[in-house]
C-alpha cells in the first residue's frame, strides 16, 4: 500500500508520526514530529553518526540541510489533505551558528501555497529558538503531474 | 600544486573526510578525485537512505550532504594551504529524482576565492553531469575557526589526527 495513504487512514489526516517511521533516511537520522495543538515541531537528537566535524564537534551541514527539508515537507502534508509527498524543487540553506552536539528542532512556515507550488520557511535551534543555527526557504512541487508516478 | 602535493592532498583528505568525519562514515561517502578547486565524492545507494519507500528514491538530504561535502573540499583544494572553512549558505536546485538502485556522483568546483569567502558550484548525477539530478552553489567562509590552525606539512597533519581523534573519542565513538 501507498505509504501515505495508509498514513491517512488511520485518521482525516496524515498521521505525521506514521509518516516519518515509514522514511528510511528520515529513521537513520533519527528524526521525529511532536504536533502541540495546531503547531508542529521536529526533533533531530544528537547521535554520533550526523556529526560533520569532529573537532568543534559541530553536525553535518547535509544533515541539517536534510531536517530543513523534512520539516518543510511534514508542514506541507499536515496542512494539506494531500495524499503524496511534496517534491523539493529547490532549497536556500542559510547556516548560522555551528550546529553543537545537543538536540535540534524545527519549525516550518508556509509562505504562500499556491495550487501546484508552496513557498516555505523553516528554522532549526537548539537551546534558544531566537538564535536558530540554520534557515532555509524552498520551493516545493505539490501535486504530481499527471503522466508522472514518482 | 603539483603532482606529489596532489596525491598528498588527495590521502589526507580521504583520512579527513573517511576516517574522521562520523557522518561521511555513516552514509559511505567517499572522495573519487581531486584536483586544483575540485573535487569529485560519491555515495553508493542504500535502502537506509531512501526518503520514498514507495518508490526507493533517495531523500533530498542525502544530496544535500553530498553537494554540501565536495562544496567543502573544492574549497580545501582552491587554497594554498589546509584551514578551518564553514559553510554559510548553500542553494540547491533539484531537475529530477535519482533513480533508485544507482549511486551518486557529487562534483564540485571552487570558481572564486576572496579573502574571505569561497564560491562554489557543484553538481550531483548518477552517470555523466550532462544529466544532473541537482546542481548548487554556495559560499564557504575561510579561517572560519582560528583556534585550530591547519597545514600542508607532515607535523600539521598528524597534530590534525590527533586532535580529531580526540574529538572522535569525547562526541562518543
Amino acid at each position: 500500500m501507498d505509504l501515505l495513504e495508509k498514513a491517512v487512514l488511520n485518521g482525516e489526516k496524515a498521521n505525521l508520526e506514521e509518516l516519518i517511521a515509514a522514511i528510511p533516511y528520515a529513521q537513520f537520522i533519527g528524526m521525529k514530529v511532536e504536533k502541540k495543538g495546531s503547531e508542529l515541531t521536529t526533533l533531530l537528537p544528537f547521535s554520533h553518526d550526523i556529526i560533520g566535524n569532529p573537532m568543534l564537534p559541530a553536525l553535518h551541514g547535509g544533515v541539517i540541510g536534510a531536517f530543513l527539508e523534512t520539516t518543510a515537507m511534514m508542514q506541507l502534508i499536515d496542512i494539506s489533505d494531500g495524499i503524496y509527498l511534496p517534491k523539493t524543487i529547490d532549497l536556500t540553506i542559510d547556516y548560522l551558528r555551528s550546529g553543537k552536539p545537543k538536540d535540534t528542532f524545527a519549525r516550518a512556515r508556509v509562505t504562500k501555497h499556491g495550487r501546484r507550488v508552496a513557498n516555505v520557511h523553516v528554522e532549526a535551534w537548539q537551546d534558544d529558538k531566537e538564535k536558530p543555527i540554520a534557515a532555509a526557504h524552498g520551493h516545493f512541487l505539490l501535486k504530481p503531474s499527471q503522466d508522472d508516478n514518482a | 600544486m603539483d603532482a606529489e602535493q596532489l596525491k598528498e592532498a588527495e590521502e589526507v583528505i580521504k583520512s579527513m573526510l573517511i576516517d574522521h568525519v562520523p557522518h561521511a562514515k555513516a552514509i559511505q561517502m567517499e572522495v573519487q578525485k581531486i584536483e586544483p578547486a575540485k573535487a569529485w565524492l560519491t555515495i553508493p545507494y542504500q535502502d537506509k537512505l531512501v526518503g520514498n519507500p514507495d518508490t526507493g528514491v533517495i531523500h533530498g538530504g542525502v544530496i544535500t550532504s553530498l553537494l554540501d561535502n565536495a562544496s567543502g573540499i573544492a574549497t580545501q583544494m582552491a587554497l594554498p594551504e589546509r584551514q578551518s572553512i564553514a559553510t554559510l549558505d548553500l542553494r540547491i536546485d533539484y531537475m529530477k529524482p535519482a533513480t533508485p538502485g544507482e549511486g551518486l556522483v557529487g562534483h564540485a568546483h571552487c570558481y572564486k576565492i576572496t579573502k574571505n569567502i569561497g564560491f562554489v558550484r557543484a553538481t550531483a548525477y548518477h552517470t555523466t553531469p550532462e544529466d544532473p539530478i541537482a546542481t548548487s552553489v554556495g559560499t564557504f567562509m575561510l579561517a572560519a575557526n582560528r583556534a585550530v590552525p591547519m597545514g600542508n606539512t607532515a607535523e600539521a597533519i598528524a597534530k590534525t589526527e590527533a586532535l580529531m581523534k580526540k574529538a572522535n573519542k569525547r562526541s562518543g565513538e
